[in-house]
């Protein structure tokens, strides 16, 4: 639901729009970011898992876990994990980076979402390969805030 | 100053080669930049860039947050338990911010 | 006795009406039934729950002596775990002359037992004292409040719910008793009961007082919001409690 739409049907005027200069990414941004990430490779799909709730309460923290299949020795492991939100005012979130002493390429945090979009995790393997994987969220508003 | 509250989940124990869940919880506002104050003032930026976990002093997890990490930041990853040690945590931020947190790990 | 029994009926209308007015007890729910299964995990595990960075907070400054010839909590009331273990169950309530929240109460103890400044409202040394001594009534039952110094106060808080506020001029009552479950903007409307106080607000990214929340309330529908610490909001907190009467204290809660 845009947030125009959202400011029309609530009775209360309980939606705000989200405090953001620069309210959306452009999809420039959002390419931008995947590009310094992967240069000129081109990802994979596939083995990357990214988990979001569909449907999230509140933009300001969502949790989000990434799980890469790998066999996580020395010679074939994950070196790192890519967090992007297309949506974003900054599409890059963060970069997790990994060793075989992790077991598993696997990790939980609690990230903004500014809207309702498209989050890609992109995974750098120890040999030079990229595997990307994405989840679409849907991002409501909590009722009654400090602003008005 | 006191440094940053932090909470570190690591189970006591673990048998040798079990995969182990390791949770690291800080304090922090995460100030993205892009909120106002109530006189429409933007408040300025103060977020962690890195977060570090060592084992017996080697690197085995980092990560760079560039954006877009909520308030209070969780990161919880996995470490398969070969050796008894300890693990160091170390977070980096803007305004020379900095927290350090320990926790033991016993592997039978 | 005509006078006795012409009051004694309309004390069993007003009763019936009042009564009616509210939901049914064995119908209330705690705002823990609308959290997703994602935020209901974070609210369950101390490991996830940031209010638990609060709660850390709040355990050391109960220990700590606030200054070198003050007493600390501790000294006082000794292991909080013990001492504290349903005390937030049972308020407000009068101490001396006034009406006080459970963060007034702390406050009280602060400036009199150890000679120090009160802490501002929604400071963070409030909140976290106020997290640490909730959190030892954690599934306990809120209290009936039945106490007849009570009445005066409750009577008020009860006005404030029904009464209608604001521009857009709708009582607490109008969402919250006659309302819930419907949606509002897309959102479920709770309840609204206070058993998790103080909460972390995933909107506020910190923890924060059910007076702080009553004030988002009224500025949803455009009122000018009473002050924190205020007889008002400390008497609709009053009434909020004891519309929860019997309910266990869930602090500190998770929220949206």
């Amino acid at each position: 639901m845009t947030t125009t739409r959202r400011q029309m049907l609530c009775l209360v005027g309980a939606a705000t729009v989200l405090p953001a200069p620069v309210a959306h990414a452009s999809p420039d941004s959002a390419r931008q970011a995947l590009q310094s990430i992967l240069g000129n490779a081109k990802p994979q799909t596939g083995r990357v898992t990214i988990e979001l709730p569909p449907l999230v309460e509140n933009g300001n923290s969502v949790v989000v876990q990434v799980s890469v299949s790998s066999p996580m020795t020395a010679q074939d492991h994950v070196k790192a994990i890519h967090l992007v939100a297309e949506g974003n005012p900054l599409p890059s979130i963060m970069t997790a980076y990994f060793y075989p002493e992790n077991g598993r390429a696997t990790f939980t945090s609690r990230i903004r979402l500014a809207e309702s979009q498209r989050v890609w995790a992109i995974a750098q393997m120890s040999d030079g390969s990229y595997w990307q994987g994405h989840a679409d969220t849907l991002v409501t508003l909590s009722a009654c805030t400090e602003e008005r | 100053m006191a440094q940053a509250r932090t909470l570190i989940t690591v189970p006591a124990q673990a048998k040798k080669g079990e995969l182990v869940l390791v949770r690291a919880l800080i304090q922090h506002p995460m100030e993205n930049g892009f909120r106002h104050d109530e006189n429409g003032r933007r408040i300025a930026r103060d977020m962690i860039q890195s977060f570090r976990c060592s084992f017996n002093g080697k690197e085995v997890f980092r990560a760079d947050l560039q954006g877009g990490i909520a308030a209070n930041p969780l990161m919880q990853f996995t470490l398969l338990a070969q050796e008894s040690g300890t693990l160091e945590f170390l977070w980096e931020g803007d305004n020379n911010f900095r927290a350090q947190a320990k926790a033991q790990l016993q592997v039978a | 006795m005509k006078v006795f029994l012409r009051w004694a009926c309309w004390m069993l209308v007003a009763h019936a009406l009042w009564a009616q007015a509210e939901i049914p007890l064995d119908q209330r729910q705690s705002g823990s039934v609308l959290l997703s299964a994602s935020n209901l995990a974070l609210q369950n595990d101390p490991g996830l729950h940031p209010a638990s960075l609060w709660l850390l907070e709040g355990e050391a400054l109960w220990k700590t002596p606030p200054s070198s010839s003050a007493p600390s909590c501790a000294s006082c009331h000794g292991d909080a775990q013990t001492s504290m273990r349903d005390v937030a169950t049972k308020y407000p309530r009068p101490r001396g002359a006034q009406l006080q929240n459970l963060e007034g109460q702390i406050n009280q103890c602060r400036v009199q037992r150890q000679q120090q400044p009160a802490w501002l409202w929604e400071s963070a040394p409030l909140l976290s004292v106020t997290s640490w001594v909730a959190h030892q009534a954690k599934g306990k039952a809120i209290d009936d409040f039945a106490s007849p110094h009570l009445k005066a106060d409750l009577a008020a808080g009860r006005d404030l719910f029904f009464q209608r506020m604001g521009q857009i001029n709708l009582s607490c009552a109008q969402c919250h008793d006659q309302r819930w479950g419907q949606k509002l903007a897309g959102v479920v409307i709770p309840q609204a009961h206070p058993t998790g106080y103080p909460l972390y607000r995933l909107e506020w990214q910190g923890v924060g007082s059910l007076q702080r929340r009553l004030r988002n309330c009224m500025n949803a529908v455009r009122a000018e919001p009473y002050a924190l610490g205020s007889l008002e909001l400390t008497r609709l907190e009053l009434y909020l409690m004891w519309r929860a009467r019997g309910m266990p204290l869930e602090a500190p809660a998770l929220r949206p």
